[in-house]
């Protein structure tokens, strides 16, 4: 038991910081240009199959820096090209060109990688054992994993409180026209937190896509719950972005190695009506959970954890 | 007399349409195609009661689409095992009534706010549905989904609805109820006040409405729609499945909507239409149609937001004003840019699909427009780059004569209003 909660805790805090890694871009993204940008978690495929294209000819260290670059230019030109044009078109255009992109994205991916998972692999060099744990071992690219995205949020928090682009950004957050009057490029800034935002989620791609699945809907999957995370951490809190990440990769963690149901706890005599909810496992219900969460967020507290504003 | 005879007309012409259709286009497969239509016409006008009418852009609006077809195709079920006299006729009203249900439990939590929220929330709403759907084994069928036999229901009228014209005649009939009920709407006070809602809640909220229970009843019958679209599509096609309810399905009503143009009641019919065409028939030409489909959507909201029927509504005014032929020129110079562009952009993207997909099962060699090309050698793809490259570049340098040309017109047009 005790083992389970430890090596959950680990997971989840891993899947947590993974998951923050992307919502942090988003929240950002959408903070300061009002855009909730649906391609998010199209730009974290193509960052892992930029790396799994680069680890396959030059070898993964090359693939972890190089592929996150490429993906924040992608995501660059995205902005100039696409989105700028449709500013004064509003809102709603121009989420809905993000959500065509990431149609498109998706089907150029099948084009170039077909449509079943690509054989992404743990680098030799990170490919042995970190730590064991009664009888159970701990791979050392999972830890690898935690650093880079713990060295990311450390580089991020640096970054936006103590240097002079962050300090621009965040006055740029709430108060743009100003920054523009003080004379500062605020196209510019918004394609360079666009980039950046975009280069992050390519570098959550890169480091995942050996561990997790990489195949053509791993973004469609995984967009979804990106969105529930700032939700329930409250549109445009960075601070709650964090805490939703934590909580939504712990629980949905746990659900997973939990295999009890109803019928275990109160017998197989299922009431009528009842027959395939008394039937589930905990673990079956995981991919449910963050979505719950999300309706029961919006009833309870529609400002999400942290947040401020409501729409 | 004229006045009810105009507003008529346009009606009659529908239902002659509707009625003349299978006798035009009689093969199986247009008849198939335009069932498939009807469904699809429902489904995006209701659809756009949320996004055209009263500015909800929904992502889950299969949700609705799917409970009603689940629902209907159980009720199916339940006649055929009860012997009730039940005619398929009138299934898909109970689609309708799921629907309604379910729109009424779910609008319940989404409708407290418009804008991105109410977005987010039916696009998690989506998501819970369809998970749920791959636990519900005993509702949803599991991977297999719910079957049903439509032609051992009771007959209607002596019709048992085996034959796909009879099914394809029921469902132009509620197609056309629903249409002319959805236009309804539009007339009423509620409708416009949905308008007013898209347009200024706030200020509806002075006028002594609350926009949450306007946004509600609107969620309620663009609900109601769907799942009458959803129960004939359990009628046509004898079974659901979770796709149905799923993401895709979702997307699906959004792009019907938007490529028509949401900003008239016509566009989502004509979105549907072509959309379902192309589906049709792109899926039997090429193996990556949904990318078309998705340039085609970036393309419309990029360009076009109005949607086709907002081009169209553009270059009638011109042409009843005598004013098109000042147009001809500057477009007859952009069409070959353009169309080089396209040619090029095709050329790519079939290329590419066999140069990385379909290589080993089907050779290297492709055949597009007339004219066999081998992806393997390098003559083909540096035709297809230069011809995408100048086309697109001789656009970029030809369209400001079109925004001349159209400033002409506009001025004609502006003036003419004056005197």
């Amino acid at each position: 038991m005790l083992q389970l909660i430890i090596f959950s805790t680990l997971n989840g805090v891993l899947y947590g910081m993974l998951l923050f890694m992307m919502a942090s871009g988003l929240t950002l993204i959408f903070s300061m240009m009002g855009v909730l940008n649906f391609a998010h978690a199209s730009f974290y495929m193509v960052g892992a199959y930029f790396g799994f294209e680069i680890s396959r000819r030059i070898g993964f260290w090359p693939g972890f820096f190089i592929a996150p670059v490429a993906v924040g230019a992608i995501g660059a030109m995205v902005e100039r090209y696409g989105l700028r044009r449709l500013h004064r078109l509003g809102h709603v255009s121009e989420l809905l060109f993000t959500f065509g992109l990431a149609f498109v994205i998706e089907e150029l991916v099948q084009i170039f990688w077909g449509k079943l998972p690509v054989d992404y692999r743990v680098p030799p060099s990170l490919d042995f054992v970190a730590f064991r744990l009664f009888d159970t071992t701990y791979p050392a690219y999972r830890m690898f994993m935690l650093l880079t995205a713990v060295a990311m949020f450390a580089a991020l928090l640096a970054g936006l409180t103590r240097t002079r682009v962050g300090i621009i950004i965040q006055a740029a957050l709430t108060h743009p026209d100003m920054v523009a009057m003080l004379g500062h490029d605020v196209p510019k800034i918004f394609m360079l937190v666009f980039g950046a935002g975009a280069a992050l989620a390519g570098l959550a791609g890169v480091i995942a896509g050996p561990a997790l699945v990489t195949q053509p809907s791993m973004a469609a999957s995984l967009g979804p719950i990106l969105f529930v995370v700032i939700v329930v951490g409250g549109l445009g809190s960075l601070g709650g972005a964090f805490v939703a990440s934590l909580l939504i990769g712990l629980v949905q963690t746990f659900a997973v190695a939990m295999n009890t149901s109803l019928a275990g706890i109160f017998g197989p005599a299922a009431p009528p009506f009842l027959g395939d909810l008394w039937q589930v496992t905990v673990a079956e219900l995981a991919p449910v959970i963050p979505y719950v969460l999300l309706v029961l967020m919006l009833i309870v507290r529609p400002t999400g954890l942290m947040g401020t504003r409501e729409t | 007399m004229t006045s009810a005879l105009r507003t008529l007309a346009p009606w009659l012409a529908m239902a002659v349409l509707f009625a003349a259709a299978p006798h035009i286009f009689a093969s199986g497969s247009a008849l198939t195609m335009m069932s498939v239509m009807g469904t699809m016409i429902i489904f995006a006008l209701s659809y756009n009661m949320l996004l055209g009418q009263t500015g909800l852009l929904s992502f889950g609006h299969a949700v609705y689409f799917g409970l009603g077809g689940f629902v209907a195709i159980h009720m199916m079920n339940v006649v055929i095992s009860a012997k009730l006299g039940v005619p398929v006729a009138i299934i898909p009203l109970f689609g309708g009534l799921a629907g309604l249900g379910f729109g009424f439990l779910f609008g319940l939590v989404s409708t407290k706010r418009a804008g991105i929220v109410f977005s987010m929330i039916s696009l998690g709403i989506g998501e819970l549905v369809s998970s749920s759907s791959f636990i519900l084994r005993t509702f949803f069928g599991g991977e297999e989904g719910i079957t049903s036999n439509r032609s051992a229901l009771a007959p209607f009228f002596g019709h048992k609805f085996g034959p796909q014209i009879e099914v394809y005649y029921l469902i132009a009939a509620w197609c056309f109820l629903s249409i002319v009920a959805m236009y309804a709407l539009t007339l009423t006070p509620f409708g416009r006040m949905c308008n007013a809602v898209r347009d200024n809640p706030e200020r509806v909220e002075f006028v002594g409405y609350s926009p949450r229970v306007l946004r509600m009843i609107a969620f309620c019958f663009a609900a109601f729609f769907a799942g009458i679209a959803g129960g004939l599509t359990a009628i046509n096609f004898e079974i659901m499945n979770s796709e149905q309810l799923g993401a895709e399905q979702s997307s699906l009503a959004l792009f019907m909507a938007y490529i028509g143009g949401v900003s008239s009641f016509t566009g989502p019919i004509v979105g549907a239409v072509i959309v379902t065409f192309l589906q049709i028939t792109l899926s039997d030409v090429s193996s990556v149609w949904q990318l078309y489909f998705g340039l085609m959507f970036i393309g419309v909201v990029l360009y076009a937001p109005d949607g086709v029927i907002g081009w169209v509504k553009l270059h009638r005014q011109a042409a009843l004003r005598g004013q098109l032929w000042r147009l001809a020129p500057s477009y007859a110079l952009v069409a070959p840019a353009f169309a080089a562009a396209c040619v090029g952009a095709i050329m790519l993207i079939e290329l590419a699909n066999r140069q990385f997909q379909l290589v080993q099962s089907e050779g290297s060699v492709v055949r597009l427009f007339g004219v066999n090309l081998d992806a393997a050698t390098a003559r083909p793809w540096i035709v297809a780059v230069l011809l995408f490259g100048a086309g697109v570049v001789a656009v970029r340098l030809l369209w400001p004569r079109v925004g001349d040309a159209w400033g002409a017109v506009n001025e004609r047009l502006h003036s003419r209003d004056k005197a």
